[in-house]
């Protein structure tokens, strides 16, 4: 072998030649605290030199724990790569001990298959992923039909409470922060309008904005965005937690069906609670226009609420309920479907419910847009 | 009273699950390098013994010493600073489902070790290679079965080089095959490390095969009935812990 010694850093380790075998080497105290000394320097001598052996020297080497074996590990894996044989009983008992038992199974080779990085392979990943969620989807809706059919038959099977459970957390446990967005919102929308009817001397008809705004669109629409982060995320969070906890298996193999069992009482409730939850914030709405009208704008409340009254038809106030109903069904959907779908982890859990709220509100936007289409195709 | 300071002793701990009491007056020591096995019927507090010598639960009365420090009686930093010297594998191994087996392991040796990614890296490998896992660094706990998460779950509590190992009930939920494996592996960490190994198990084949000393809470009395070497417990002269160990009934 040729060459001189090399050192590293502190000088923890010592390369020498003996005769056609490479020698390290190791002295010093060896802690986790003071980092591992690289490995670059026997790969070097290893490639450079190719000895018939490889051993180790320990007799001035001071107090070790997990660094010196971390490293020792390393060099036997250079060492096998390469075929040279390694001779360990220069170590001390428990490092050999230690090296013999990680070395004592070959590492497994990594079975992981490269993705293709290529645009078009990524738009073709992608476009099937896609394609094959909106398959699921519709499965998804097809099953939570039929559940829904053997609920009105009177065949499915669910415990009642749940379903009391569900109304009372979709209902009454939403009407705080139902009032208070509405509220404000109807405030805002008076503020706002008045700026520009004020313009034209028209201020009364801020009444009209309000309340054909808040019953036909806002009122229905804004508590859905809060029923989405409220109860949308929670039926994601607690149907992803069964999921890993396989309390969904456990319930499949009794012979009860999740999707009666579970998904069920929660989209009956929250689509039976939203039409109430949307009458009261229209009430909380007109209500916090009348506020900001005779607070701020200084209009008569008799004027106001009379003028509201003439305005606001029926149709208005039934179009608000109806996409209620639609949009309470849809968050609770896609929060029971993203719980179910949930993986096997904790970390899932988390997406599931992010999922849940976020495709819970743009599928509340895609609706509306919907429905105000098909209002205006039929003329009302 | 031995004049060298146990690794761990017991000292008259009383525990509680709100004014229920789950054990009283316990006491007992866990010598440097021995297998433990702290046992007993289902029910009896073996788990919840273990989680207040780890620090998870204050005890009512009573302390746990390392060497001669009480655990319970010191002040917070030092707390932490003792739970340093061991490492614990919980019943579901309790992995961090986000993070691979490599992180698992290095994010201790990263957060308390101080060392860089790249060094953290390798020694997560060895730990991962002494439980037989090396080339699993890159898979997550989902990915691998029950048993080797359990061996995923023993190499991060070894990640800091811990003078004692606990172990809560590691052979729970595997196959006879898996589980000796496990045993195996315990035996060859105690001998190749030295490490104190204290383990909570019913699992009669494990007591015997591992075990150096024992106690055995019992679930009516609440309070230790027994303690010594597994083949003493065979016939001790409590009914109940011969009628346990040679698998008998009462």
């Amino acid at each position: 072998m040729r060459g001189s010694p090399r050192t590293e850093t502190r000088d923890r380790v010592r390369l020498e030649p003996s005769g056609n075998e490479l020698r390290v080497r190791l002295s010093h105290d060896w802690t986790l605290q003071d980092g591992l000394p690289p490995l670059t320097h026997v790969e070097e001598a290893l490639d450079a030199e190719s000895p018939s052996g490889l051993a180790f020297h320990t007799t001035e080497l001071g107090t070790w724990d997990s660094s010196l074996v971390t490293y020792l590990y390393g060099v036997h894996r250079l060492a096998r790569e390469r075929d040279v044989p390694i001779d360990l009983s220069g170590l001390p008992d428990g490092a050999r001990r230690l090296l013999t038992m990680a070395a004592a199974l070959p590492p497994r080779e990594a079975d992981y298959r490269e993705e293709d990085g290529r645009l078009g392979a990524r738009v073709g990943r992608t476009s099937f992923r896609a394609w094959d969620t909106v398959i699921d989807a519709v499965e998804f809706l097809g099953e939570t039909t039929m559940a829904l059919g053997a609920m009105l038959g009177g065949r499915a099977r669910y415990r009642p409470v749940d379903l009391m459970l569900s109304f009372q957390a979709a209902g009454v446990g939403a009407l705080g922060i139902v009032a208070l967005i509405n509220f404000l919102i109807g405030g805002v929308l008076a503020f706002v309008g008045a700026a520009q009817l004020g313009q034209f001397g028209a201020t009364l008809y801020v009444a009209d904005l309000v309340a054909i705004g808040m019953c036909r669109e806002l009122g229905a629409l804004m508590t859905g965005i809060v029923i989405a982060g409220r109860s949308g995320a929670s039926f994601a969070a607690v149907l992803g937690t069964m999921t890993v906890n396989e309390e969904v298996d456990a319930m499949a193999t009794m012979g009860l069906r999740p999707m009666e069992f579970l998904v069920l009482p929660r989209v009956v409730a929250s689509a039976l609670m939203m039409p109430a939850l949307v009458a009261f914030a229209d009430l909380l709405g007109v209500l916090g226009g009348l506020f900001v009208g005779v607070v701020v704008l200084n209009l008569g409340a008799v004027e106001y609420l009379s003028r509201t009254q003439e305005v606001l038809a029926l149709r208005h106030v039934v179009i608000g309920l109806v996409k209620g109903f639609a949009f309470g069904g849809i968050v609770a959907l896609i929060g029971c479907y993203h719980g179910l779908r949930c993986g096997r982890s904790a970390a899932a859990v988390g997406v599931a419910t992010t999922k849940a709220v976020v495709n819970g509100i743009v599928m509340l936007v895609v609706a509306d847009a919907i429905f105000t289409v098909l209002l205006h195709a039929v003329g009302l | 009273m031995s004049a060298k300071p146990a690794q761990v002793e017991v000292r008259d701990l009383t525990m509680v699950y709100g004014e229920t009491v789950v054990q009283r007056d316990l006491s007992f020591r866990v010598e440097r390098g021995e297998i433990f096995v702290i046992m007993g019927d289902s029910g009896c507090g073996k788990s919840t013994l273990m989680r207040h010598m780890i620090g998870l639960h204050r005890p009512r009365s009573g302390d746990v010493y390392y060497g001669d420090e009480p655990f319970w009686g010191a002040q917070e930093a030092r707390r932490e600073a003792l739970k340093r010297r061991f490492g614990v594998l919980y019943q579901g191994a309790a992995l961090f489902s986000s993070m691979t087996l490599a992180e698992n392991v290095s994010l201790p040796v990263v957060e308390y070790a101080g060392l860089n990614a790249r060094d953290a890296y390798e020694v997560a490998r060895l730990k991962l290679a002494l439980v037989g896992l090396a080339g699993f660094e890159e898979h997550y706990p989902s990915e691998i079965s029950g048993g080797m998460r359990k061996r995923a779950g023993l190499a991060r509590a070894m990640a800091l080089d811990p003078e004692i190992l606990y172990f809560d009930e590691p052979s729970a939920g595997l196959d006879p095959l898996s589980s000796r494996r496990l045993d195996d592996l315990i035996l060859q960490l105690r001998e190749s490390a030295g490490t104190t190994i204290v383990l909570v198990t019913h699992e009669l084949p494990s007591i015997l095969e591992l075990g150096d000393r024992a106690v055995f809470l019992d679930a009516e009395q609440n309070q230790m009935i027994a303690q010594g070497s597994p083949s003493e417990l065979k016939d001790s002269s409590v009914a109940k812990v011969r009628a346990f160990m040679n698998r008998e009934r009462l």
